[in-house]
């Protein structure tokens, strides 16, 4: 654990901290430019000169104000949340594949999303246009919690038993989600798919703000888990071995991912591919070690949501491509082509 | 709140004859065509398809995906929407940014059409008291037509063979409203929607006459493959050889077409 650094061969740990500024600036480029493209067109230039004379159109500061600047900071909420939910999966189950969906976020949450889609009639009416939000967060929250029951004995969490426990929870979500989309009318039917390739259109001021206490928490916590995770990458019992809290980190990892993930879904619904794609780039680039993995995390997958939203609602406009659809499209080719062009080297 | 909504009463109030609209519904549209005031519309949604010059506006999705965003940058001072347009929060940013926003009752029935044209010229300030009549004409010749049917025939609506599993219309759906309109007997009961049905159940309701719509080439699967199933293969539809392909829209869309689309139907089964 002693480490100096640059003089270990492999010590990436400068090239890290170096990226993590640059990642920032590229974040404030994006935001910039986000905040400056839409189908309406009005440009940061506009923007600014208008606020400078004080004679803003009303329907320009609109745009800004209540269209663009709120999904800018969902977008860039999200992108963090998913990223940082990714690397953690994937340093808590020692898997590259891991994503937050192995403790049933995903599958929790569209279920719960789905019931409330069809079955919304059932729900309390407090719960009004925000009852498809309130379903998913609930379905991912209670589903990660029966998954870490499940997984629990004697106050040790198998991982091993998770991720199995989580296959067959999703299998069943699965099942009950085409329950209710053979129930569903053509109308509800085609809101069950757009839910399932998820967007940033609907994001208002609310929607920050309900997310925000959950995602933000998270993301700035989730730097305490860096050395526990790097411990448990040498295994469980070394990790054990080394005096770390296992079952802590373990219990701090679930709830981190909950929380984020579960916010993420609930709001803007499911998007995929950022979660996998970020950690692996940044691992790749500048190695493996959690306590720059995870900030840089979040600031690449912010950077990554938002460039990718600017693309779903320019390259049709003035209608809009759900977002998860350009994720995929833009994200997976590109990381075929980063394993692809990486001959030679193992394991990732 | 209140400010909001006298605001939005205030903007709504026709003082001057809005001729920048955004149209999202394809049955909404296609009444604005027929009201005449089509030359006001400058936007429209991806359902909009009939009358087909209308496809050449902007498309600003699917009414049920709006961005507001893109809905705004077309520059609209009305906007017309079927029910359920959404999602919610975007609805209410174009709400916000002061443009009526004007939401038009959707229900797949004769009256359903005429409040629905109603509704329509109420917000574009035309008079659609002559529209309607006209349809409500129309929905009278059908139910005249109905009249004289004696021997209602069973009609089976198939919305896709897909693979050999047959969607079909059940209750609720407007290919069954349309099929009553029209002298017919939905041969599919039981349930609500568009369900794939089992073999046995479609042997059971033994319909006369399918009813497709009509898509040019690949997804209207041939009266041969269609009767090549076992289930259909026995069915008196099957021996008549009958399949009755109608546009989609004109038989579904519940507009002012309906009743054209009612006559046509009948004629189509019982003979002109």
């Amino acid at each position: 654990m002693v480490a100096i650094a640059g003089s270990v061969p492999g010590d990436r740990s400068d090239r890290a901290k170096r990226l993590f500024f640059w990642l920032l600036a590229g974040l404030a480029a994006v935001a910039v430019l986000s905040i400056g493209t839409g189908a309406s067109g009005v440009s940061v230039l506009d923007a600014a000169q208008g606020w400078m004379a004080g004679n803003l159109d009303p329907r320009d500061a609109l745009v800004l104000k209540s269209i663009r600047l709120p999904r800018l900071a969902l977008g860039m909420l999200i992108g963090a949340a998913l990223a940082v939910s990714g690397a953690v999966m994937q340093g808590l189950f020692r898997n590259p594949l891991a994503d937050p969906g192995v403790v049933g976020v995903g599958a929790g949450a569209s279920l719960g999303a789905v019931f409330a889609i069809v079955l919304g009639g059932m729900l309390p009416v407090w719960m009004g246009q925000h009852a498809v939000s309130l379903m998913a967060f609930a379905g991912a929250g209670y589903s990660t919690l029966l998954l870490y029951r499940v997984a629990t004995r004697s106050g040790r969490t198998s991982v091993a038993t998770m991720l199995l426990a989580g296959i067959a929870l999703g299998a069943l979500a699965a099942a009950m989600v085409g329950v209710m989309t053979y129930m569903a009318d053509d109308r509800q039917l085609r809101d069950l798919t757009f839910w399932g390739m998820g967007s940033l259109a609907g994001a208002s001021w609310t929607k920050v703000g309900a997310a925000l206490p959950l995602i933000l928490p998270a993301i700035l916590l989730s730097p305490l888990l860096a050395r526990g995770l790097n411990g448990l990458a040498l295994g469980e019992a070394a990790a054990g071995h080394m005096g770390l809290p296992v079952q802590r980190i373990k219990l701090l990892a679930i709830l981190t991912v909950a929380a984020a993930t579960g916010a993420s879904v609930a709001v803007s619904g499911g998007i995929g591919f950022i979660g996998i794609v970020v950690p692996h780039l940044l691992r790749i680039g500048s190695g493996p070690d959690h306590r720059w993995l995870l900030p840089n995390a979040a600031v690449l997958g912010a950077i990554l949501l938002c460039l990718a939203d600017i693309v779903a609602r320019m390259i049709v406009a003035p209608a809009e491509l759900p977002i998860g659809i350009v994720t995929a499209i833009l994200g997976a080719p590109v990381f075929l082509w980063i394993l692809l062009s990486r001959k030679g080297v193992g394991a990732l | 709140m209140m400010r909001a909504l006298a605001l939005l009463l205030l903007t709504a109030l026709p003082c001057a004859a809005q001729d920048r609209i955004a149209s999202l519904g394809g049955s909404v549209s296609e009444i604005v065509a027929a009201l005449g005031a089509e030359d006001r519309l400058i936007a429209r949604d991806s359902t909009t398809l009939f009358p087909e010059t209308l496809t050449a506006l902007p498309d600003v999705g699917y009414v049920r995906a709006l961005s507001p965003e893109g809905v705004l940058s077309v520059g609209p001072d009305l906007i017309l929407a079927e029910e359920g347009a959404g999602p919610v929060e975007a609805v209410e940013a174009l709400q916000q940014a002061g443009i009526p926003f004007v939401s038009i009752p959707e229900d797949p029935s004769p009256e359903g059409v005429l409040a629905k044209i109603r509704a329509v010229g109420a917000a574009l300030d035309i008079d659609a008291e002559p529209l309607a009549s006209q349809v409500e004409a129309g929905f009278d010749r059908a139910a005249a037509a109905r009249a004289d049917v004696t021997d209602a025939k069973k009609v089976l609506f198939i919305l896709s063979a897909q693979g050999g599993r047959l969607m079909v219309g059940g209750d609720q759906t407007a290919a069954g409203a349309i099929i009553e309109l029209a002298g017919g007997i939905n041969a599919a009961t039981g349930f609500d929607g568009y369900k794939p049905m089992t073999d046995e159940a479609i042997l059971t309701a033994a319909p006369d006459v399918i009813l497709m719509m009509d898509r040019g080439g690949d997804h209207g699967a041939a009266n041969e493959v269609l009767f090549a199933q076992a289930a259909l293969g026995a069915s008196p539809a099957a021996k008549s050889d009958a399949v009755v392909r109608m546009d989609g829209l004109l038989l579904l869309g519940f507009g002012p077409r309906t009743p054209d689309a009612a006559i046509q139907l009948h004629d189509a089964l019982y003979g002109g």
